[in-house]
């Protein structure tokens, strides 16, 4: 249960600064420059660079550091694995060797730069989460793609999809919890044993788990056609997105920003 | 087994930004074979409190005593707490996963470590006290009407045999039939097995027509306490924190305050008769 708290990707901590109230695509774009920075830039000082700039963004967006760290917490593994493997597996100069594993110094180097690429990946992506209600981050995706409805990108039914997604990664973790607890109650134990026994103690969590969330489907389905759900045509909208100037300066900031850093590191 | 929390409080997202205060100083003892009624508003921390009666929440600060063993100290199994204070949720039917029911009831007395040869003798006896025909025992629980799937569900409770049971909304979502099924259950365990009852609802009815004490709970704290008579007498303040007492009692109270000369102390439907009865007797 307590690995669920810690999940911080895709969670959205509701706020008034400047950050939470730019236009949803201002920071949809701005995450993909970033990203495309990270994939620019191929000296530490660059990453540096790169985590100066969520830094200052983090600040200004007033949610804690320590909470926004937190969400590296389940990709820990990942991290250590990739860090391993870039270590062990690079072909170079060797400057350690434990019993058959060589370290070598250009593994050490790459394994170093994938690592913070990573981190500021999932920094940089959960940022835009933390700060961006679902609602209005799917009505930025369904905006953004409507020029490619030409080709045939389905843009309302993508944003719909994801929209119902996000919404129910909350109930669905309420759910297994309340589901986790309810076994433990009849002694189920989720922590001891090997990794077979681990996998099997799953099964009378997963199960409820799925049983409800076709569940849950159904039902939504039903609600929907309910309430004469008849896809993207003709609907008009509620929340109306304004790009304002505030929004374009932002953009131009974050672009300026990644220019000079990409290609100068 | 005597249960005793001293001074419990709990904060759901401790140190988040979505910090909530659950529990507040909450000291409370339940007796052996007592029947308690736990009863307050959506949000009011029942729930939260009972969770801490068998270890699956620990509290932020504050004691749970089993037994007089403080539950959360070193050495003590979790899983024999687990055991003696059994537990059924809310909707306990969404917590099914066996292929057969005879599977998902003794899931739990399988997890205490109950021998293979005694399962059968378990699970028939926990079918049969909640009134199932043994032969769904091979049946797979998710063909099962909702009545009967939440009949399995506290079965599978029933039969780790705890020595108090905890049971949160039993009735929730049910037909009155299956209502009256499931609570003439809790009282033929409290009577007849002689079970310590911990039942938390916000039906009033319910829990006024079979717990001994009622403790009432209101952000987090547990505002009254007592006999059904002393707490209903409260009838302004329970309206205050979104309850309420039982229809009839209301209606006793009404009658009292225009004159009539009744005494609203009653609260089973039975009784109230009884009174109105004897007023109109002496007209």
């Amino acid at each position: 249960m307590a690995m669920m708290k810690n999940i911080t990707i895709g969670q959205y901590v509701p706020g008034e600064s400047i950050v939470h109230q730019l236009d949803p695509r201002t920071k949809i774009l701005a995450t993909f420059l970033f990203i495309a920075l990270l994939f620019l830039v191929e000296t530490f000082t660059g990453y540096a660079l790169g985590a100066l700039m969520l830094f200052v963004i983090v600040l200004l967006s007033r949610i804690p550091v320590k909470f926004v760290l937190r969400g590296i917490r389940p990709l820990m593994f990942i991290i250590v694995l990739t860090l391993c493997l870039h270590f062990f597996m690079t072909e170079g100069r060797v400057i350690l060797q434990i019993w058959f594993l060589k370290l070598t110094y250009e593994g050490l180097i790459r394994g170093l730069m994938m690592v913070s690429r990573l981190i500021l990946l999932i920094i940089g992506s959960s940022l835009l989460t933390l700060t961006t209600s679902p609602i209005l981050l799917t009505d930025g995706i369904e905006s953004l793609l409507k020029p490619f409805r030409a080709v045939g990108v389905p843009a309302h039914e993508l944003a719909m999809m994801m929209t119902i997604a996000l919404r129910f990664i909350p109930t669905l973790v309420e759910e297994t919890e309340k589901i986790m607890k309810a076994q433990m109650a009849r002694g189920a134990d989720f922590e001891s044993g090997n990794i077979f026994h681990r996998a099997k103690s799953l099964i009378p969590i997963l199960i409820p788990l799925f049983v409800s969330a076709f569940r849950r489907a159904d039902e939504l389905a039903v609600a929907m056609e309910a309430r004469g759900y008849r896809g993207g045509e003709g609907r008009t909208r509620f929340r109306v997105l304004k790009f304002t100037r505030r929004d374009a300066a932002a953009l131009i900031l974050v672009a300026g920003l990644v220019i000079l850093v990409g290609f100068c590191f | 087994m005597p249960i005793r929390v001293e001074n419990l409080s709990y904060t759901y997202n401790a140190g988040q930004p979505m910090e909530q205060e659950a529990l507040r100083n909450v000291t409370l003892t339940i007796e052996d074979g007592e029947f308690v009624g736990l009863i307050g508003h959506t949000g009011s921390g029942k729930s939260t409190l009972v969770q801490h009666f068998n270890g699956l929440l620990k509290p932020t600060s504050g004691k749970i005593y089993i037994d007089g063993v403080d539950i959360f100290s070193k050495g003590v199994s979790l899983r024999s707490i687990r055991q003696k204070v059994g537990m059924v949720f809310q909707y306990p039917e969404y917590q099914l996963f066996g292929e057969t029911v005879f599977e998902d009831v003794a899931f739990g007395p399988k997890n205490m470590g109950v021998p293979d040869a005694e399962l059968n003798d378990r699970v028939d006896q926990a079918l049969a006290l909640v009134g199932l025909d043994l032969s769904l025992k091979e049946r797979s629980p998710f063909e099962l009407s909702g009545g009967q799937k939440r009949k399995v569900a506290i079965a599978g409770v029933l039969a780790m045999q705890p020595q108090t049971l905890i049971l949160d909304e039993p009735t929730a979502g049910l037909d009155p039939k299956g209502r009256d099924e499931v609570l003439s259950l809790v009282a033929h365990l409290h009577q007849r097995e002689h079970k310590t009852i911990i039942l938390v609802s916000h039906s009033m009815e319910d829990v006024a027509r079979l717990a001994q004490r009622l403790v009432v709970m209101a952000h987090g704290e547990i505002v009254l306490e007592g006999t059904p008579e002393v707490v209903f007498r409260q009838a302004e303040y329970l309206e205050a924190i979104g309850l309420g007492v039982p229809q009839v009692t209301r209606l006793l109270q009404v009658l009292k305050k225009q004159g009539f000369a009744v005494d609203p102390d009653h609260y089973t439907i039975e009784a109230v008769e009884e009174e109105i009865v004897k007023l109109l007797e002496t007209m």
